[in-house]
This record gives structure tokens, C-alpha cells and sequence, in this order.
């Protein structure tokens, strides 16, 4: 962005440059802007962006691709770890990540998640859960609460009929391949000061080939949860927090003496 | 070089190292495990990227991600994993991106049998993945046919920044015979001008197969009929034989066409002219010369193992100018060439009607031996 | 207390969801309410002293719409 700077003031926070100058799609106060901004960052004070290739999903996050400024390809619905894993394993210098969604990667993707986490892929994975289905208009989702009420659930999830919702991090931390799995929120200023570093752990994973990175990032849908943006930040605080404890599942031994 | 004695599916292993293949990513599946294996130790022998896949669908993302990337990327399956690939096919050939897979068919439709089978052919040209795309299917007989195609495919899938499908079936894929292994090229070392490999010294750059805008979408379509017409006009493949002084035709490919050679030979001997065409490339498919024979020949005879799949666009091309006559063996079954003799004998001795359904005969005399 | 900054929001960027408001702990932020951008959003604002740079509302906005400045410290006149 154009600066007004003057000469007696000293920039604090400005737009990262690997964050393209496009405005977004994503509605208003929806955390995957913060998401893709921390990410930019990350890479931009890594000095990483011009060997980082993207892989986008699909759901709201389809078009990530338009937003980053650096590679990416956009694969199938649950598709992006195994895309990923086709990148990296034929141009192994390059940090290559997937953005993905509940939807993406924890119902339809699940198997090429788990399996690339068992294989202990050197790729990095940013996974936004916010319990529902977005792009798609508001459907239940693997990770939907017991009780909360979806467009396919419109009485509240029935954990008789549709079962319980998924602890993606845990599950995965329990793979030998996976190096650094951990889950973060954004419904605070602290805690995406949290997740921001956490991000950048993930890529420090994949630089020293410690295996399956992946960071859950708690998120809101002010939207289809029909809340207003600083409301949604609390519901996430309220009822996913105490569901989808944050904290770290998996931490390579050799991660301990990064910063 | 010298000859070796050559199992199919290591054959079109091989063929594809030779070719410079960079990342081969696969499942096992009955009838085409062996390339996966061989190449499990050869590739990463080489240094190049190996990965035994979760499943089909994860082989075919692998491929399509590696794809993007600019690299020569394959897979390989059989009827049944191939069908899980066909999301993944219609994404690379929304995206424009090249690859090449060998589907090594066998029975079915369902998990079917592990036996022999030509019945993917509507899935590989006329149907599989979802949208209009035209991948190039071609249809090697033997052995140094399949090694000779799948050297020549990468390059082939570069030039049109097409799909590549070598189609053989369980028998060519298992058997064994002498053939000849091409040189090894040297790997690339210039990539796509649209390749996502890292944005270093470049603006950088995303490949996609959405366009949410139907316009633009619309033109996405009209450039891959445009490329596809290309291929249409330069990249046609079959293979006579004994058709100078022929009257009659089999029409057959794969391994139905080399058994329906040496029924053709029979015939011959007795006195019948007959020769053969076997269609090399599928897709495009040899349409010309069918057509050309249609307004010399007295009869055709298409002999499938399946229920029938080229012999519909054998009759397209040939307009019904001529009797056409069907045999066909699904369910992993193959012709047997006395049972081809048969049929051609009945052909020239007994046409049925122009414009009838070829396989009224057949079938009516098939549920009769099988008691149906 | 006195000002240590201000901040710039765009309004090419900014779509009024108002996190930046709520959190920002100086409160020096609102959603202007007497304009819109071109996309139809009351754009956020700061309309008061006070802002401490501390860049929580950057750290907040989905959109990267937002710029921290922080004044430089002003040299001590000698005798003051």
C-alpha cells in the first residue's frame, strides 16, 4: 500500500508484500484473512517467498491462489496433500504448503492427509476449522459442535445420527511421519500473535526435513454461524475452545531450540 | 541394443525411465503391479521421485501436482483404480497440464477380474472424467509396440499439453517377450513457460482449472478442441496388413487385433480375402481409412474384448455402407482365433444386413452356447 | 494520554467488519459513519487522539487494510 509516512514517523505494521494488493472475496471479518495475512508475513520475514508453492483446496479458500504472491496450483476437493506431495517429492528444495478447509481436509481429504502425514511428507499444512461448511452455504461439517445448528443439521448435530465431530490435530500427532502438529485460534489478539509463531515453526519444520507440519487454526464463519464478526470471535472462544483444545500434539525434539 | 526378454508391465517401466520420466506415483492393482515395483527401487536408484500413493486417487493428485510443476510426471493402473483417477484426469486436462498413464484393463465393469479386457475404451475416449477433453489414447499390440509408444508419449503429451494413455490390457502387461529398450535420454533441463516451480527471478504464477466466469470457461473449452483438432490432423496411428487385395476387413486393436492376425492369416489360407486394421491411436481414431474402406470393402468384422465400444465408432465412420459384424468377449475372456475364423467365415458367407445392429448375431449365438 | 502514532485504513481494502474497533485498546477507532467506500462498507476510521501503535488492529484485520505509524520521540529542548 501507498505510504503517508513522514519523515518523522516510523512504520509499525504495514500490508506484507506477499500478500498480493487484490482486495479479498472472503466476507467481512472472516479469520481466513488473517490467516493468509500471518502467512504472507511469515514468509516475507523468512525471505522464502520466490521457492514457496502453494496449493489452494477447495471450499472458501478456492481462490487463495489469487491472493499470495508467490506459486501455487489448486487442487481437487481433498486433494491438496497429495498435489502437494507430487510437488515436493519432485522438486524436494522447495517449501510447498496446502491451505485448506474442515471440509477439504478432514471429510473428503481425509485420506490423503493421514497419508501424507503418515509418510511424513516434508510439506506444511494450514488447516482453517471453523466447524462448518462455508462456500457451499453453511452445511455441517466433520468438525460442526453436537448441537449446533447447520443448513444439514437444522435441528442441531445429532451425535446418534451423524456422529461426533473430529480432533484432526490429535489424530494426526499420533503418526511417526508427523513433526510439528499443533493447534492454534484466531479469536484474539494473543492468540494469533500465537499462531503466527506457530506458522512460522511449521515452515522451520519443512526447511530442516523434520517431517508433517501442520497448524489447525480455529476460525469463524460470521456468516453462515450468523453472528456478527467480534461475536464470532467470542463463540469461538465459548464453544470450540473447550471442544478443540489449543495446544501442541506433536513437536519434533529438534524444533526445541527455535526461538 | 540387444533384445531382452521383457515382461510387459516392466517394459513400459523401463520405456518410461528411458523416456526421462521424473515422478512416477502409483497403487498396486492386479494386473499392473509389477511396474509399480520395479519401480519402487528404480527410481529412487536414479534419483528421481517414487511414491507408492494411498490410493489411485492420491497416485493421480501426486501426478497432477508434479505435472504443474513441468516435470514428466505418470501413473499406471487398471480398470478399477482408473476410475478413481478420473477425477484427477479431468482436472489436469482442465488445468492444460501433460501427463501420461497406462491403464492395463482387465474384466469388469465392478471389481470384475484380474483377467484380460479391452472394456475401458468409452472411459478413456468418450466418457471418464467429467467436461469435454480429449486425451490421446493409444493402443499398443505387443510388447515393443508398448515400450515404443510410452518412449515416444512424454513428448507427445508435451507437444499438445495433453493426456497420454497407453491402453493395453492384463495379457500385454503380463506376458513375455523379446523386445528392444530405447536409449536413455537426457533429463530436461527447460521447462513450461506456465510451470509453478518457484517464482525465483519471475513474477509468479498459478495454474487452475476453475473459471468461475462462464465466458472465460467458455473459451478454456474452445482452446482445448482447438488443440485437440491438432492432434486430430497429425497424430492418427494404425496398422494394415494384407489389405491390397482385400475385400473384407477385421477391425480390431490391442491384443483382439493381434489374435484376429493370425485368424486372418487362416482365412487367407483357405482362400478368403481378408486383411486387417488395427487402430494404433484411439483417440484420434483412424477415421479416414475407415471410411475410405467402407466404399470398397464387402464387410467388416470388429472384434472386441468387451461388448462392443470401438465397433460404435467403427460404425460412425463407416456410414453404414457396408455389413458390419461383431464378435466380442467380455469379462476378461479372450477371442480365440478359431472362433474369429468362424465368424469370418460367416461374414462373407452370410452378411447380415446393412444398418443392423452388429451385435444381434452374436449375441443371439453367445446366450445361446452360455445357456442365457 | 498522549498520542504514540496513528493509523491509515484503506478503504480499497477494508469491509467494515469492525474487529479492529473492538479491539483496539484505546478505542481511537470507529466505523465512519457518515461514509461509505466503494464497495459499500462504512470503512474503519481512527477518529481520535490516542492511538499507541501498538498495531492490534493490524494484527486483527482480515484484509491487511490497516497501517501503523509511530511518531518519532521528539528531542528535548534544552532548558525544558
Amino acid at each position: 500500500m501507498e505510504t503517508t509516512r513522514t519523515k518523522n514517523e516510523k512504520i509499525v505494521y504495514q500490508r506484507p508484500a506477499s500478500f498480493r494488493p487484490a482486495p479479498t472475496h472472503y466476507c467481512p471479518g472472516c479469520t481466513h484473512g488473517i490467516a493468509h495475512r500471518l502467512i504472507a508475513e511469515v514468509v516475507d520475514e523468512m525471505g522464502i517467498r520466490e521457492k514457496t508453492i502453494g496449493v489452494a483446496s477447495v471450499g472458501c479458500s478456492a481462490f487463495t491462489y489469487l491472493y499470495f504472491n508467490f506459486d501455487f496450483t489448486q487442487a481437487p476437493h481433498g486433494r491438496a496433500p497429495a498435489m502437494a506431495t507430487g510437488i515436493k517429492r519432485t522438486l524436494p528444495d522447495k517449501i510447498v504448503i496446502t491451505y485448506q478447509g474442515d471440509g477439504d481436509l478432514a471429510s473428503i481429504g481425509m485420506g490423503e492427509i493421514a497419508a501424507a502425514a503418515a509418510r511424513g511428507e516434508n510439506i506444511s499444512v494450514f488447516f482453517l476449522n471453523n466447524a462448518i461448511y462455508g462456500m457451499t452455504g453453511g452445511q455441517m461439517a466433520p468438525t460442526t459442535l453436537p448441537g449446533q445448528k447447520t443448513s444439514s443439521s437444522p435441528h442441531g448435530r445429532d451425535v446418534e445420527a451423524a456422529g461426533y465431530p473430529i480432533r484432526t490435530s490429535e489424530m494426526l500427532a499420533t503418526l511417526d511421519g508427523a513433526g510439528y502438529v499443533v493447534r492454534r485460534s484466531l479469536h484474539s489478539p494473543k492468540e494469533i500473535r500465537r499462531t503466527k509463531k506457530a506458522i512460522r515453526m511449521a515452515f522451520e519444520t519443512q526447511l530442516r526435513g523434520l517431517g508433517f507440519s501442520m497448524v489447525e487454526m480455529l476460525s469463524s464463519c460470521p456468516t453462515n454461524w450468523g453472528e456478527q464478526p467480534a461475536d464470532a470471535m467470542e463463540w469461538i472462544k465459548d464453544n470450540m475452545v473447550p471442544y478443540y483444545p489449543i495446544g501442541d500434539f506433536k513437536v519434533h525434539p529438534a524444533l526445541a531450540n527455535i526461538k | 541394443m540387444a533384445k531382452e526378454l521383457l515382461k510387459g508391465n516392466i517394459a513400459f517401466a523401463e520405456a518410461a525411465v528411458r523416456a526421462g520420466v521424473d515422478a512416477y506415483f502409483g497403487y498396486p492393482i492386479t494386473p499392473q503391479t509389477e511396474a509399480l515395483e520395479y519401480l519402487s527401487d528404480r527410481m529412487p536408484g536414479l534419483g528421481r521421485a517414487f511414491v507408492q500413493a494411498e490410493s489411485e486417487l492420491g497416485a493421480i493428485n501426486m501426478v497432477y501436482g508434479a505435472a504443474c510443476t513441468g516435470r514428466r510426471a505418470m501413473t499406471s493402473s487398471s480398470s478399477p483404480g482408473v476410475s478413481l483417477m478420473m477425477e484427477g484426469l479431468s482436472y489436469i486436462a482442465g488445468t492444460e497440464v501433460p501427463m501420461v498413464i497406462v491403464d492395463v484393463m482387465r474384466g469388469g465393469p465392478g471389481l470384475g477380474n484380474i483377467a484380460p479386457a479391452q472394456s475401458d475404451y468409452n472411459h478413456m475416449i468418450h466418457g471418464g472424467g467429467h467436461g469435454d477433453y480429449y486425451p490421446i489414447v493409444l493402443a499398443p499390440a505387443n510388447i515393443q509396440e508398448t515400450i515404443d509408444l510410452t518412449y515416444e508419449a512424454f513428448e507427445l503429451a508435451e507437444k499438445y499439453r495433453s493426456i497420454v494413455v497407453i491402453l493395453i490390457d492384463g495379457s500385454i502387461g503380463q506376458m513375455m517377450e523379446p523386445a528392444e529398450l530405447p536409449p536413455m535420454k537426457p533429463r530436461k533441463k527447460q521447462f513450461p513457460e506456465w510451470a509453478t516451480d518457484g517464482c525465483e527471478g519471475r513474477p509468479a504464477r498459478f495454474l487452475s482449472s476453475i473459471a468461475l466466469d462462464p465466458p472465460i470457461q467458455e473459451v478454456t473449452n474452445l482452446r482445448i478442441l482447438k488443440r485437440w483438432n491438432k492432434v486430430r490432423d497429425n497424430e492418427v496411428r494404425y496398422k494394415t496388413y494384407y489389405m491390397d487385395d482385400a475385400r473384407y476387413a477385421v477391425v480390431g486393436f490391442g491384443t483382439a487385433g493381434r489374435i484376429s492376425l493370425s485368424a486372418v492369416r487362416a482365412a487367407r489360407a483357405e482362400g478368403i480375402p481378408i486383411g486387417l486394421v488395427r487402430p494404433i491411436s484411439l483417440h484420434p481414431f483412424p477415421e479416414q481409412i475407415l471410411d475410405d474402406l467402407s466404399k470398397e470393402l464387402d464387410g467388416m468384422l470388429v472384434v472386441e474384448m468387451n461388448n462392443g465400444q470401438m465397433l460404435n465408432d467403427v460404425r460412425v465412420h463407416t456410414k453404414d455402407r457396408l455389413p458390419i459384424s461383431f464378435l466380442g468377449r467380455p469379462g476378461g475372456m479372450l477371442p480365440m482365433e478359431e472362433d474369429i475364423h468362424e465368424a469370418i467365415k460367416r461374414l462373407v458367407e452370410d452378411p447380415p444386413p446393412i444398418g443392423s445392429d452388429p451385435r444381434d448375431r452374436w449375441f443371439a449365438e453367445i446366450c445361446k452356447e452360455k445357456g442365457l | 494520554m498522549p498520542s504514540k502514532g496513528r493509523i491509515e485504513v484503506s478503504d480499497f481494502y477494508c469491509k467494515g467488519c469492525g474487529l479492529c474497533v473492538n479491539f483496539c485498546p484505546k478505542q481511537v477507532i470507529r466505523l465512519a459513519p457518515d461514509r461509505l467506500n466503494p464497495k459499500g462498507y462504512h470503512p474503519a476510521e481512527q477518529f481520535q487522539e490516542g492511538c499507541i501503535a501498538c498495531g492490534t488492529c493490524a494484527l486483527v484485520c482480515p484484509d491487511a487494510a490497516i497501517t501503523v505509524y509511530r511518531f518519532a520521540k521528539q528531542p528535548v529542548a534544552a532548558g525544558a
